[in-house]
């Protein structure tokens, strides 16, 4: 199975990609996961690689990502996902620039079968009004020429996600689904903010993936 | 109250910049403060403003000595090599009395360097932002709440002093991503009776100009300039002091490494060490009295930059040798760990205890 996360960027591509593979592989899948975003050269999925080698996940890198290299170039690698026989993952650069990538195997992943979805957040400046959000969806789909298959709610506040942050984008992310025409997947929670919410509170955000940031820290 | 969103620290000085009144950003893209330039021509469009990709650098830093020159704020942003390029008009600048924002998200130098943060263009932004006698107002944010606060005090402080401020941050502040909220606040920006924006036969010509004819009238100019600095020392200086109260030995640190250094002062102070943070907010003028306040109680200072060591001599001018002034830094683009400057706590204070 292949698929493929796309966004606007700062939502959270890449937080999704690593849970999906991770989950993946944990289910006792085999699991690739292939780093595409030609658009920035920071907080990338190459950032995980002890987590992703201690799991077994193939990992597909661009040459130069996490270098001084700003345009990284992608491995003939990412052919070989395309007739992959295990759960392939996709991650996608920001916007309709980062889905550019897309437009070179779209034959190939059209033929091969895909799901494709597209992240939205309520707390991003440019998708918080809905109509952004779904106008968004269309230019990606116009640059990959794919369809996006399905919406993940991904709305977050970083560090200051609280029960209340994910609620209140339960409406938002039904807008966008109604607007857009592309069914809402599920909301991506992270593990400790779901322990917060009671069960009435969860049945308002539909299918709930629980998630864990494995982005590192700074400080 | 306002909404809370989540932004990049290079988005949310762009949108701070168009609330501060900003309706003028030139600019030329350079990782990593693109997302600045980006978020500018998304918005400026949409609000009747000017966002305009000139052809290099130096053209974008004059194009900002036009527009200051006919009084609407403006700004340009870049990252070190393109800052370089920007000082011969930034001199022009400072020269012609311009109020501006300057925005430098530093990355590895010298030269072409790399993508990854840096402090090293320290030393460029509080002593020689040009050629000449002259400084520019310096802000060192460490979060991207605080980049908010400081791009609106920067413009209206360039206003109030009519001289260019510099926001100073990084390639980690720049790209992080963090919970912002921005207040309505209305901006009313001051009036401008020396811009030469048409006199339309009501008043005499305004000039701006950076070149004196007479030798003793230039270094009347200065002089006066000067003095005007020394009134900014006295009443715009800014500094946060964490845990400093009791403490034996006190991080010195701004921007990105801050952050990293208040890791390590709270985790210090877990391990029993009395440790505290001294974080200068502006670096031109920089909190020289904070550190001067604590030389005589403390058994050390230790500076942490991501440079080779360049604000730490401001650290022990400030001390006047009445305590030891060490220094604790990465660069290249690489970035100081929490366990890292722990472990220089600890050494400085002479053990675990």
């Amino acid at each position: 199975m292949l698929t493929i996360i796309t966004g606007h960027y700062g939502s959270g591509k890449t937080t999704l990609s690593l849970n999906l593979a991770v989950n993946s592989a944990k289910s006792g899948k085999k699991t690739a996961i292939a780093d595409l975003d030609i658009v920035n050269p920071f907080f990338r999925t190459a950032d995980s690689l002890p987590l992703l080698e201690e799991l077994g996940i193939e990992a597909i890198i661009p040459y130069g990502a996490n270098s001084n290299l700003e345009s990284v170039y992608l491995p003939p690698e990412v052919e070989k996902l395309f007739r992959y026989d295990g759960n392939a993952y996709l991650d996608i650069g920001g916007d309709d620039d980062g889905a550019i990538v897309l437009g070179r195997y779209a034959e190939k992943i059209a033929a091969a079968g895909y799901e494709m979805i597209c992240v939205i957040s309520r707390y991003r400046p440019f998708t918080k009004d809905p109509k952004d959000a779904a106008e968004m969806i269309a230019s990606i789909e116009a640059t990959s020429r794919l369809k996006v298959t399905g919406l993940v709610n991904t709305s977050s506040l970083g560090d200051d996600t609280d029960g209340e942050t994910v609620l209140a984008s339960a409406c938002y992310a039904k807008e966008v689904s109604r607007l857009s025409g592309k069914p809402l997947l599920y909301t991506a929670v992270k593990k400790d903010v779901l322990a917060t919410l009671s069960d009435g509170e969860k049945e308002t955000l539909g299918d709930i993936l629980p998630i864990e940031i494995y982005t590192k820290r700074l400080f | 109250m306002a909404e809370k969103v989540l932004m990049k620290g290079n988005e949310a000085i762009a949108e701070a910049a168009i609330r501060a009144g900003c309706r003028h950003f030139f600019g030329y893209p350079i990782t990593p403060q693109t997302e600045v330039s980006a978020y500018m021509a998304k918005k400026m469009p949409k609000i009747g403003g000017v966002f305009l990709q000139a052809e290099s650098e130096i053209a974008a830093a004059n194009m900002v000595l036009g527009a200051a020159s006919a009084g609407v704020r403006t700004m340009t942003s870049s990252s070190s090599p393109g800052i370089s390029l920007k000082q011969e008009a930034i001199s022009y600048i400072i020269g012609s009395d311009l109020p501006c924002v300057i925005l430098n998200i530093q990355r590895g130098g010298p030269g072409l360097g790399g993508i990854q943060p840096s402090q090293a263009d320290y030393f460029q932004a509080t002593r020689s932002p040009d050629h000449g006698d002259a400084h520019m107002l310096v802000f060192a944010p460490a979060s991207v709440q605080e980049m908010v606060t400081l791009v609106t005090d920067a413009f209206d402080l360039a206003d109030k002093y009519r001289m260019p401020a510099m926001i100073l941050g990084d390639g980690a502040l720049g790209q992080m991503m963090e919970p912002v909220v921005f207040e309505d606040k209305e901006i009313t920006p001051p009036e401008k009776p020396w811009a030469t924006n048409g006199h339309e036969n009501k008043r005499a010509h305004n000039i701006v100009n950076s070149l004196y004819i007479q030798p003793d009238e230039l270094e009347r100019i200065v002089k006066e300039r000067f003095e005007k600095y020394e009134e900014i020392k006295k009443n715009e200086t800014r500094v946060e002091n964490f845990m400093t109260d009791d403490a034996d030995v006190i991080v010195v640190a701004y921007g990105i490494a801050a952050r990293v250094a208040k890791s390590a002062v709270r985790n210090a102070r877990a391990a029993g060490i009395k440790a505290g943070l001294i974080r200068p907010i502006t670096l031109w003028p920089f909190p020289a009295e904070a550190i001067k306040e604590k030389a005589d109680k403390v058994k050390a200072f230790l500076t942490v930059e991501l440079s080779m060591g360049q604000m730490v001599e401001d650290v022990k001018l400030a001390a006047e040798f009445k305590a030891p002034v060490e220094f604790f830094g990465r660069t290249g683009g690489m970035v100081p760990t929490t366990d890292e400057v722990f472990n220089e706590i600890v050494r400085l204070n002479g053990g675990n205890k």
